[in-house]
């Protein structure tokens, strides 16, 4: 059955790369409509792609091969974590190859080209962009490896495939630790992939945005691709909490019955989760970048709570 | 994994969430809301009381279930309120310690108060001896609450919480204390309460300010 799981694998790959974008699109939907605007069409993102693909690409004179390898390398280290995180079934070629930590290292990657790819043209603001992107970066991750450290306590193993099998297999509890690591792990959510309470995504303000500024001075493939990978991103999270902290239905056989159940409830989740995302959104307003330090510290503290109330209330809790 | 019966995982989520208000209340600037989360932490306190009441079939831990709605959920906060009006103390100054500092450092004691409760849980018997490290936990973060806050009013409200968890540590390592010893300190505290009420107004009649730092310097270097 070895080529079949390949198949799978690809077929994982195409699915994430094919709904991020109706990902976004939905997020947006959702959001409009909560604010009482008329929604734009749900397949935007794509359109915003395709006509990118067609334009002609406008490089700065000063730029260096880093700048236009960037787009390539971020595009493919979200890929390349799409593959890893189990989003449609757990007995998967690539899934099995990296675990949780080795995930981060790919995002991580992503972040650090993206930030060099910033700075290399000199513009003030891309340069004011990537310090903001390190800045939520480093508080960032040790709030994501915090969380990964609770599940893997809880799990006994840092492979995602396993951990999602082992909490789909546990029959429902109230779990404090749990809680608070899925908090936790929402915070990093919106940090990472600069949404509300951390960076606007619907603003061309400069002064307040970050991954608006990163992006300034690239058009055409390149931004079109830049932006596939921000949807890409935001999958992939969603994807990754889903497979931590819900991860029913998952398919972790090959029966093609099993698949397309667990497709299906993946959908309904995405679904769920973008309408969470744009409730998250409209509610609440967008912090100081002064106070992004201390939304990430707070992150960070439940995701340590977490570990703390679980290595207390012991094993059975 | 042996899964808990229902009772006891919702008294282990109490015991969490304790923990986490305690950390609210520690990075909490405004005081309005401190005395709120004062009392939302009395609230939680009162449930699990009642519910452990209802799984040991102990009666007394009704009446202090009972006494902790009516002090520490109802009458206490009101107090703390009506002071906050009649005050016109709507904010506290920024902390001593800057938010994330303090937090960290609140981690820290989490830390500290585990390790200490760790000898006392394996001695008690009840099925809520998980919970006596959380409640050390509530106990320190209140303290660390007070050293870190200057006015008065955030300090008491620090010492109320610190009795909440000196409250729910007892709860946890001997079904309750006994009801006298109950009572009394329920007294004390409504007592202290009263007392520090009227300090207050003193305090500022003296000083025109809530801010402890002028009790740091003697009269006669003003």
């Amino acid at each position: 059955m070895n080529a079949f799981e390949w198949v799978v694998q690809l077929l994982g790959i195409v699915l994430a790369l094919a709904a991020a974008p109706i990902l976004l699109g939905w997020v947006n939907k959702c959001r409009a409509w909560l604010q009482n605007k008329s929604a734009p069409g749900i397949l935007l993102p794509y359109r915003g792609i395709r006509k990118l693909f067609h334009k002609d690409a406008v490089i700065a004179h000063n730029a260096s091969r880093l700048f236009r390898l960037a787009p390539y390398v971020v595009f493919g280290a979200m890929v390349a974590a799409a593959a890893v995180i189990p989003s449609i079934a757990t007995r998967l070629p690539i899934t099995r190859a990296a675990d949780a930590i080795a995930l981060v290292g790919l995002l991580a990657t992503a972040r650090v080209f993206l930030s060099l790819a910033a700075m290399d043209v000199g513009t003030a603001f891309g340069t004011l962009g990537a310090r903001r992107e390190m800045m939520i970066g480093f508080l960032a991750e040790p709030a994501l490896l915090v969380v990964i450290f609770v599940v893997s306590l809880t799990c006994a193993t840092t492979a995602l495939p396993m951990i999602a099998e082992r909490q789909a297999a546990q029959s429902f509890a109230l779990n404090p630790s749990l809680a608070f690591t899925a908090v936790a792990f929402t915070m990093v959510l919106l940090a990472e992939n600069a949404r509300i309470p951390v960076d606007n995504p619907a603003t061309h303000l400069e002064l307040t945005m970050i991954h608006e500024a990163l992006l300034l001075e690239y058009s055409a493939r390149h931004l079109a691709l830049m932006e596939w990978a921000a949807a890409l991103k935001l999958f992939n999270y969603a994807c990754i909490g889903f497979a931590v902290f819900i991860p029913w239905g998952i398919a972790t056989g090959d029966a093609p019955l099993g698949l397309t159940l667990s497709v299906m409830l993946l959908g309904v989740k995405l679904a769920v989760a973008g309408a969470g995302l744009a409730l998250i959104e409209t509610v609440s307003a967008k912090l100081r970048v002064f106070r992004a330090p201390e939304f990430l510290a707070t992150a960070f503290l439940f995701a340590v709570l977490g570990l703390l109330v679980r290595l207390l209330l012991g094993a059975s809790a | 994994m042996t899964s808990l019966p229902w009772d006891l995982q919702v008294l282990n989520t109490l015991a969490a969430l304790l923990l986490l208000l305690s950390f609210a209340m520690l990075s909490q600037r405004r005081i309005v809301a401190l005395v709120d989360l004062l009392a939302l932490q009395g609230a939680l306190l009162c449930i699990a009381t009642s519910l452990l009441a209802w799984r040991t079939g102990d009666h007394h831990l009704y009446v202090s279930a009972a006494l902790t709605l009516g002090l520490k959920v109802i009458f206490l906060p009101w107090l703390l309120h009506r002071l906050i009006r009649r005050l016109d103390v709507y904010w506290d100054t920024e902390p001593l310690l800057n938010i994330t500092g303090t937090m960290l450092i609140g981690v820290l004691v989490v830390i500290f108060a585990f390790g200490l409760a760790q000898p006392i849980s394996a001695l008690a018997s009840t099925a809520t001896r998980n919970s006596i490290g959380i409640a050390v936990a509530v106990i320190l973060i209140a303290f660390l609450t007070m050293i870190t806050r200057r006015k008065a009013m955030s300090q008491v409200v620090g010492f109320l919480s610190m009795e909440n968890g000196l409250f729910f540590g007892a709860m946890s390592a001997t079904y309750g204390m006994p009801m006298v010893v109950e009572l009394g300190v329920a007294l004390d505290v409504l007592v202290a309460m009263l007392v520090l009420g009227v300090f207050f107004f003193q305090i500022r009649e003296q000083f025109d300010s809530l801010d402890l730092k002028h009790f740091e310097s003697l009269k006669e270097d003003q």
